[in-house]
């Protein structure tokens, strides 16, 4: 009968190497949505503090602790990427389990930033958005999230489905901005 | 004709370019005008309703004469202004609105018809008979009155969009522009400093002044150079800001390729900006107007600040013996700048009798130029004064009826500029756009001295508010002599003296409307077309409504201007949709086993963004009904398989869930067992019938909800805002989950021996009855099971994590085959479902209630929901409706049509006897036959009788028989196993 075989949403897409930018997709491990109870905002905050050392991120704010990243992702809702959630989080909050439904892409490069004006409406100067920031914005066409891992690296998550748009937007927006020199 | 020593242009880098197939040079930092004025090429264009032979008027972006082609074929350019495009070896220009030729314009009798084509023409003529207007009068009069066309070729350009932030934007790069940055740059603010021109420095590139003992331009590229060092300053050329609009957001155009022959290699040929800037300092100068007189129009006739302009920053005399025209002082400038550059002036005339002596020159005060002659070309103009008239030979004449503010960024949100009786211009309004403060020329300041000033002060102010620490600047020195003129609108006389270069329109014209009681300067511009061409009236405006004031006998404050609309010069359609054309135009979604789909040659159809298999061929096959009916009979006989993973998804959780359930759907969900499965209906808060689906209850607070492809993002918005603002105290948590899950109906009398062996635990029936579900193993892969059916046999759909998901369509297919079954695509899943009675949005249309569908009892008495009192509103149960009903033909090869309607057998086929419409029909390869499912005026009363089905569109007319909605297994015997 076999097995069945794992494909990650970009296989076959990426990476991909424009000028000195790259693209590349990110395993991330185990991919969580937690929402909190009703009223039990700061306990959740406080199991994730004591199983994952991170808290609760605030609104557009990203906890993160070794590889565990919690990222803001809207109302009531927080992604916990890179671990798997503990037990105790259950207790005071709501999981459910996204580690398929997201294709996770990082820019990397001294051009990342013009690359994300092409695509992204929100401002990601690095000092409006410094490392440590996410929003849920508009990627092209897409409603997705855009977190800054570094000074020049970045997060995109889509849909899985979406990841061939993703790769052909991203593309031509690194191509262009290549193309400026 | 070059001077040598003058001009910006770089002399040792000669480029070679053709205008009308001629073949000229020029030099790079050449403009196509510049190149053509230096070249002696003066007739550069026809007009546009008259078809007069036009020359440069002006050296920037207003100009509304010198319209070009530029390329061909998919990247052929229209109108673009020769004063704007720069010269690039291999640039290939022609000329517009002409034939055969620029010089011998057939076209060119409108020009002699001119006193029958005065204002309003073509409103009063070509009025009768109406129909003639859209078939006859309007595309003989677009042909005969144009622009340049594009090619009709798919556009070959790249074009983007993008996003830019800023503390302060500065738009315009001319002393004040720089000096607003630098104050800003130097204090740290985030800046970004946008010019239309490629080369910084503005007015400073083509004057003769001197800043701190420093050649203008010089000082210009000292400031650029610091500007560059600094990290926090951005410098956009060659981008123009167009339009301002709320929340400090600006739109801008930078022309990225337009002066590269090879357009940049990949990169775009223009990028259309969206800037937000927390504060922003207008530095926009000003445009000089010119002087109405007869034949003001002439090929040779400039603006004088565009004489100086081609003089000193591009080393071109325009003419060999210019002539001078003014009420102001500035105009002087031109008079002394050619003399010093050795050109011959031949005149300068000054309207005012007590202007300043110019030394060295013929000089007329108190004179007015009132008639130019010439063919195709300046050749003397005809001076008026207090002794008679006195004509001069000249082949150029440089004229300026003074500056005007470019105030028209203050104007994009509805502000007004006001007049200013001293310089006789409209000047900006403070706060007219929050955040932005005018500085410079665009404000009135005129003076060198003036704009560094009013740049450094807007600077400190906008830092201030920013909450930056501003230091004052020490000032440069430079010039700070007042502006001085006297106005001149227009020089009286017989003859056509021309307001709106671009559109055609004369002093009379505009006398014409006043006349015909167009008194308000808006119908004025209507009526007689003045400032409705491309340059927006930027040459014409205020010389036009200076005309109507005198004409109406109001001021000029009274009269008021016309609105400044966005954008500021034109913008191509297609920057303005960049990146939305091909792959651009919305996102794809695909499935996981989309890959294998594409493998199979499944054609694919579009289901919202999904892209989703139509069927299967197989070789031999020569029709999709072929494939369609072996697909069918895969399910109806062996096994069939179907990725469903594009319908909505969505876990529901929560102390609550069960209640927000009953809440959204007409029926009970709170009453369902856990590892049961339940169909759902969900009205919209009208009434109507919004979305349908089964919904799972996988544990006691969690349930799983299946929504239709195409209505998933609605149904998870209802939820939200059911959720947010409806019962926000409820527990209740919510989060899309399709796209985590790869689910396929498995089909079939030999469904379960699909799954066997598959599953680490076989079914048994008995755990496993209709409507139920729960958790499974999967070769070892935890996943979800659900025994639902949308085609009537026994059927499961089985999910696991999206990664296994094409693996586990490959393994669910093969099985399938080696069972006598295999996948089906959504033309069999339709024929499957509409045999068996199944509704999908075809029915669920967006007008039909649960009564209609059949489905009021699903409305349940005990407890309330959405949209269920306004499903109680008279007129939505009444009888007389149209219900839903299946139909067949009574021939058995009579043909049914979706869309067609429905009628009494007997009655005549139209809109007083309509009875129903047919929404959904496929052919039955189960029955022989085809069906439909159409809703019929008390439908369910009528089983058994005879209808006529007419489809108008087609010429399709078909007697049917109504009959019951499921066609197929009624009892539901073969899906409940």
């Amino acid at each position: 009968m076999g097995n069945l075989v794992a494909k990650s949403p970009c296989k076959g897409l990426l990476p991909l190497s424009v000028g000195a930018m790259s693209a590349s997709e990110v395993e991330t491990g185990a991919m969580t949505m937690l929402s909190p109870r009703k009223g039990q905002d700061g306990a959740l905050d406080e199991a994730m503090r004591a199983v994952h050392g991170l808290g609760y991120p605030a609104p557009s704010g990203v906890e993160s602790a070794g590889e565990a990243r919690a990222i803001w992702f809207g109302h009531s809702s927080v992604l916990l990427v890179g671990a798997e959630p503990g037990q105790r989080l259950e207790e005071h909050g709501v999981l459910v389990d996204q580690s398929d439904a997201w294709a996770v892409v990082r820019l990397d490069g001294p051009g990342a930033e013009d690359v994300l004006a092409r695509l992204v409406p929100v401002d990601v100067r690095l000092c409006a958005f410094p490392v440590g920031s996410t929003a849920r914005s508009k990627i092209g066409h897409m409603s997705g999230s855009v977190t800054r891992v570094g000074e020049a690296s970045f997060w995109l998550m889509v849909f899985r489905s979406m990841a061939e748009t993703l790769v052909h937007d991203l593309k031509s927006a690194m191509e262009a901005v290549a193309a400026r020199g | 004709m070059r001077i040598e020593g003058k001009g910006l242009i770089a002399r040792d880098h000669r480029v070679s370019f053709t205008f009308d197939g001629v073949r000229y040079s020029g030099f790079q930092g050449d403009t196509l005008a510049s190149a053509l004025l230096a070249n002696g090429v003066r007739l550069v264009a026809r007009s546009f309703k008259y078809h007069r032979p036009r020359g440069i008027l002006t050296a920037g972006s207003e100009e509304p004469n010198a319209l070009v082609t530029i390329g061909t074929g998919g990247r052929q350019d229209p109108n673009v202004r020769a004063t704007v495009q720069e010269l690039y070896d291999g640039l290939e220009a022609r000329s517009q609105n002409r034939w055969p030729s620029l010089n011998h314009d057939l076209l060119s009798v409108n020009d002699l018809a001119a006193p029958f084509f005065g204002a309003g023409f073509y409103y009063k003529t070509f009025m009768w008979p109406r129909a003639f207007w859209e078939k006859l009068y309007e595309p003989m009069i677009r042909k005969a009155a144009g622009l340049g066309a594009l090619s009709g070729e798919d556009n070959a350009d790249r074009y983007e969009r993008a996003f830019a932030f800023c503390d302060l934007l500065v738009i315009g790069a001319g002393p004040a522009g720089l000096m607003a940055a630098l104050v800003a740059g130097r204090a740290g603010a985030d800046v970004i400093l946008a010019d239309e021109d490629a080369r910084i420095g503005g007015r400073l590139l083509a004057e003769t002044y001197e800043i701190d003992g420093k050649p203008g331009h010089v000082w210009a590229e000292e400031v650029l150079a610091e500007l560059r060092a600094m990290d926090n300053v951005r410098l956009m050329t060659r981008t123009t800001v167009a339009g301002a609009y709320d929340h400090g957001t600006f739109a801008a155009l930078e022309r990225v390729s337009h002066h590269r022959a090879d357009r940049g290699a990949g990169a775009p040929l223009e990028c259309f900006w969206r800037i937000v800037a927390r504060r922003s300092v207008l530095a926009a100068g000003a445009l000089e107007r010119p002087v109405a007189f007869r034949d003001n129009d002439r090929p040779g006739i400039m603006t004088a600040g565009a004489v100086r302009a081609y003089l000193n920053r591009w080393g071109v005399a325009p003419g060999k013996a210019v002539t001078v025209f003014g009420n102001n002082d500035d105009a002087h400038r031109t008079a002394r700048d050619l003399m010093a550059a050795g050109v011959h002036v031949a005149g300068l005339i000054d309207s005012r009798h007590d202007a300043p002596e110019v030394q060295g020159v013929h000089m007329i005060r108190g004179g007015q130029v009132c008639g130019s002659t010439g063919r195709r070309s300046l050749e003397a103009i005809t001076v008026r004064r207090a002794g008679g008239e006195e004509r001069i030979q000249t082949d150029c004449l440089a004229m300026s009826g003074g500056w005007n503010p470019s105030v028209h960024l203050t104007c994009h949100m509805n502000g007004r500029p006001a007049w200013r009786r001293d310089i006789a211009s409209f000047v900006p309004v403070a706060g007219a756009i929050p955040g932005l403060r005018a500085a410079g020329a665009c404000n009135g300041a005129f003076s060198t001295a003036g704009c560094l000033r009013e740049g450094a002060a807007a600077a400190v102010e906008a830092l201030e508010d920013l909450g930056l620490k501003a230091s004052e600047p020490t000032l440069p020195a430079a010039d700070d002599t007042p502006y001085a003129l006297e106005p001149l609108w227009a020089v009286p006389g017989k003859g056509r003296a021309w307001l709106d270069f671009q559109n055609d329109v004369t002093v009379k014209d505009v006398k014409q409307a006043a006349v015909e009681n167009f008194r308000s300067v808006e119908h004025m511009k209507r009526y007689t077309t003045q400032g409705m061409a491309t340059d927006q009236g930027k040459n014409s405006n205020v010389a036009a409504l200076a005309v109507l004031a005198d004409a109406t006998g109001r001021g000029i404050p009274e009269t008021g201007t016309t609105t400044f609309r966005p954008p500021y010069s034109p913008i191509a359609i297609a920057a303005l949709g960049a990146g939305a054309e091909g792959k651009g135009f919305q996102p794809q979604r695909f499935t996981t086993s989309h890959a294998a789909t594409v493998a199979r040659g499944a054609p694919l159809i579009e289901a919202g963004l999904w892209y989703r298999p139509s069927y299967f061929p197989k070789p031999g096959e020569t029709d999709w009904r072929q494939s369609c009916d072996r697909e069918v009979g895969y399910v109806r006989n062996a096994v069939g398989v179907a990725d469903v993973s594009t319908l909505g998804k969505i876990d529901i959780q929560g102390a609550d869930a069960a209640k927000l359930l009953d809440f959204v759907y007409t029926n009970m969900f709170s009453t369902l067992k856990v590892g049961r499965v339940r169909y759902g209906l969900m009205l919209r808060e009208d009434g109507h019938v919004m979305d349908d689906g089964t919904t799972a209850r996988l544990g006691e607070d969690h349930y799983v909800m299946t929504t239709t492809t195409a209505a998933a993002g609605e149904v998870m918005k209802h939820l939200e805002f059911a959720t947010q603002g409806l019962h926000p105290e409820w527990d209740v948590s919510l989060c899309s989950v399709t796209e985590h899950w790869a689910q396929f109906a498995v089909a079939g009398p030999k469904a379960r021996e699909v799954l066997n062996g598959l599953l680490d635990t076989p079914l048994d029936p008995q755990d496993w009855p209709f409507m139920s579900c729960g958790a499974v193993s999967v070769l070892g892969v935890a996943g979800r099971l659900f025994r639902i059916s949308f085609s009537g046999e026994e059927g499961y759909e089985i999910a696991v994590p999206a990664r296994y998901g094409a693996s586990l369509f490959d393994i669910l297919v093969k099985r399938a085959e080696g069972l006598g079954g295999g996948p089906y695509g959504m033309e069999a899943l339709n024929v499957l479902r509409i045999e068996k009675g199944f509704i999908t949005h075809s029915e669920i249309h967006g007008r039909t209630t649960a009564y209609d569908i059949g489905m009021g009892g699903m409305v349940s008495a005990r407890k309330d929901c959405i949209g269920k009192t306004m499903s109680q509103r008279p007129g939505l149960e009444e009888p007389g409706r149209e219900c839903l009903v299946g139909l067949k033909p009574v021939g058995p090869d009579g043909r049914l049509l979706a869309g067609a309607h429905l009628y009494r057998k007997e009655a005549e086929a139209k809109r007083t006897n309509d009875q129903g419409y047919v929404t959904s029909v496929c052919h039955s390869p189960t029955l022989g036959h085809m069906i439909g499912l159409a809703f019929l005026a008390d439908g369910p009363e009528r089983h058994g009788e005879i209808v006529k089905m007419v489809d108008g569109l087609r010429g399709v007319t078909t007697l049917c028989e109504v009959v019951n909605p499921v066609f197929f297994d009624a009892d539901g015997g073969r899906m409940r196993g």
